[in-house]
């Protein structure tokens, strides 16, 4: 791609970003409106982060949602690099079309029909519905997001290092520990981040698959968005963005770190 | 560890070879897991859904009849396969509420890939021309409001959108309006969002797509005397066709079976698809319909569906995986 940016190019961006982010900055501001009426500016408060503290129904959906992501994140993690693993590394087995398919369909698949074949399958082998039921739904949709992610860092990594550890005696297990794991760590810590914050964030999904006792936070949210607008539901939502902002600030502060010391382990030769 | 398979690479030469005589069990593993998990959880349900798609509706625990079951041998499986009907299906025929949801949300669907080409490609172009150190935070920024929520961001719209909302009270302090405009619980509302929660999907392909391309093309185009938009026009529009398709596939698809959006935003008048399975499920109980709803929609689905499944997505985790 030619570089040098046209008035037209910047022009672009700047609105493309502001259309994304407008919304959400509005509604921080807002989270700290002292007014109940949410259209009405009241001043500066903090009542409804203080309202949000005695709502023990909120705190609890948060809880078994942050658990629940955590659980699914870290299963869908270990599936979808081995899925990745496989597609990458395994070259042409039998079934692999089928494989990949099986891999790549829930991410197009809209979320009412994964959510409704997941209940099918709970009601037909008579399992209790609750917080697990969620969770493994939640790893069987989050999975392909880790497989797409660790898979194009596998496919642009150098291969002859792996080979190199190989042929030295080192066992395909231990390579894949000692050498590879950590050249494509990036991709799936991003992986499971993204899987996490997919699981905390659905509705659909866990509104299908959940049973009584589990009720996550989105699930909470819709039934309180439902009936109106309310300063409360701003409030959560702030602290919800400044927990996804923190974690993405620190994976690519860790991120560049890494970057930074491989290019001073490459400046000063061995 | 001393087994066969890993010695032998050891010693055999030549690349190709070395490599696929080590296959051992461990990476039959590395496919096994997460092909019995998908079998399990993803086809497996699939089917059940066909299954039930085909039953009819009682009043029972669960509440669709025939039961298969295997316990009574193949004359359980004759029972079973007597008692399956087509009488969901025929309800989805006969009665109109579910082709105009259908039409809708395919119509919905296609308007907003539209609008979300229109917006995205001019984002992504905007991207792949800027200085390579700022394309990595660039497409971070976009992907970034990706990772909040879904709900808050469409909630963020209800607080923007409603009567006495944030737009209106621009749009009439602008004078650009003279009386509150009714915003939500319409289909533009629907739309807005939609477009909103999709972009990064659109972005990340086109942007892969377009970061990829091969300046040197237009050079050879200038050097020839090609105007620039003629160069774009001839070369790189061509060149990002796949991003093109790629992103409006990835969001044409889930946004026809889109629930949330349009159940916060949109009115109760018209449900697009997403909405009618729900409801069937949910409020009706109808289990049966719910499934032949979703059984429709997926033969519907199923072309676009093959055919991002060949685009395969490489795109999309070039973006996310290098940014």
């Amino acid at each position: 791609m030619r570089k040098g940016l046209s008035t037209f190019n910047i022009v672009s961006v700047a609105l493309g970003l502001a259309f994304l982010y407008l919304p959400i900055t509005i509604l921080v501001i807002y989270s700290f409106n002292a007014s109940r009426l949410v259209t009405v500016w009241g001043g500066w408060s903090t009542r409804w982060y203080e309202a949000l503290l005695r709502d023990s129904a909120m705190l609890e959906a948060a809880w078994n949602s942050l658990r629940i992501a955590t659980i699914s994140a870290t299963a869908a993690t270990v599936l979808g690099t081995l899925a990745a693993v496989a597609l990458v590394r395994a070259g042409r087995f039998r079934g692999r079309t089928a494989f990949s398919a099986m891999v790549y369909a829930p991410l197009v698949m809209p979320e009412v029909i994964t959510g409704l074949s997941l209940l099918l399958l709970f009601v037909a082998l008579d399992t209790d519905r609750g917080f697990w039921t969620v969770a493994i739904a939640h790893t069987t949709v989050t999975m392909s997001f880790v497989t797409v992610v660790v898979q194009s860092r596998l496919v642009s990594f150098d291969r002859s290092l792996e080979e190199a550890a190989m042929d030295l005696g080192c066992p395909p297990l231990k390579t894949f520990m000692v050498v590879t794991l950590p050249l494509i760590f990036p991709a799936v810590a991003a992986g499971w981040m993204l899987a996490f914050t997919l699981s905390f964030d659905d509705l659909v999904i866990a509104s299908f698959t959940t049973g009584p006792g589990a009720t996550t936070l989105p699930m909470r949210i819709y039934s309180e968005v439902r009936l109106g607008v309310k300063p409360e539901i701003n409030a959560i939502c702030t602290i919800m963005i400044v927990i996804v902002a923190i974690g993405v600030v620190g994976a690519a502060l860790v991120s560049k770190r890494s970057a930074l010391r491989k290019a001073q382990a490459a400046a000063t030769p061995a | 560890m001393t087994d066969a398979t890993t010695i032998a690479p050891r010693i055999a030469p030549g690349g190709d070879t070395r490599i696929r005589s080590r296959i051992g069990w461990r990476q039959r593993l590395v496919v096994l897991i997460p092909a019995l998990w998908l079998a399990v959880l993803f086809l497996v349900p699939c089917l059940i859904v066909l299954k039930i798609s085909l039953s009819q509706t009682v009043i029972a625990q669960p509440p669709y009849a025939p039961v298969l079951d295997l316990a009574e041998g193949r004359q359980g499986l004759k029972d079973f396969v007597s008692g399956l009907t087509l009488e969901s299906y025929q309800i989805l025929v006969s009665d109109t509420i579910y082709l105009k949801s259908y039409l809708r949300s395919l119509g919905i669907a296609a308007l907003s890939t539209s609008i979300l080409l229109l917006i995205g490609y001019p984002l992504a172009y905007g991207i792949a021309r800027a200085p390579r150190r700022a394309q990595p935070v660039l497409v971070m920024a976009v992907f970034l409001p990706f990772l909040t929520a879904f709900l808050i961001r469409i909630y963020a719209w209800v607080n923007i959108l409603q009567r006495e909302g944030l737009l209106n009270d621009a749009l009439i302090a602008l004078g650009i309006v003279k009386a509150s405009v009714v915003w939500l619980a319409t289909d533009t509302a629907v739309i807005i969002g939609i477009v909103y929660s999709y972009l990064p999907f659109m972005v990340l392909p086109l942007y892969a797509s377009l970061e990829k391309m091969d300046e040197t093309l237009l050079e050879a185009a200038a050097d020839l005397g090609c105007p620039r938009w003629k160069a774009f026009w001839l070369v790189t529009l061509p060149l990002s066709a796949s991003g093109a398709a790629a992103g409006a596939l990835l969001c044409f698809v889930p946004i026809a079976g889109e629930f949330v959006i349009p159940d916060l935003l949109g009115g109760s008048n018209a449900m697009m698809i997403g909405q009618t399975l729900w409801v069937e499920f949910f409020q009706n109980k109808d289990w049966p319909v719910a499934a032949a709803v979703a059984i429709a929609l997926l033969v519907v689905l199923l072309a676009p569906i093959l055919v991002y499944q060949r685009l395969q997505l490489r795109d999309l985790g070039h973006g996310l995986g290098d940014g």
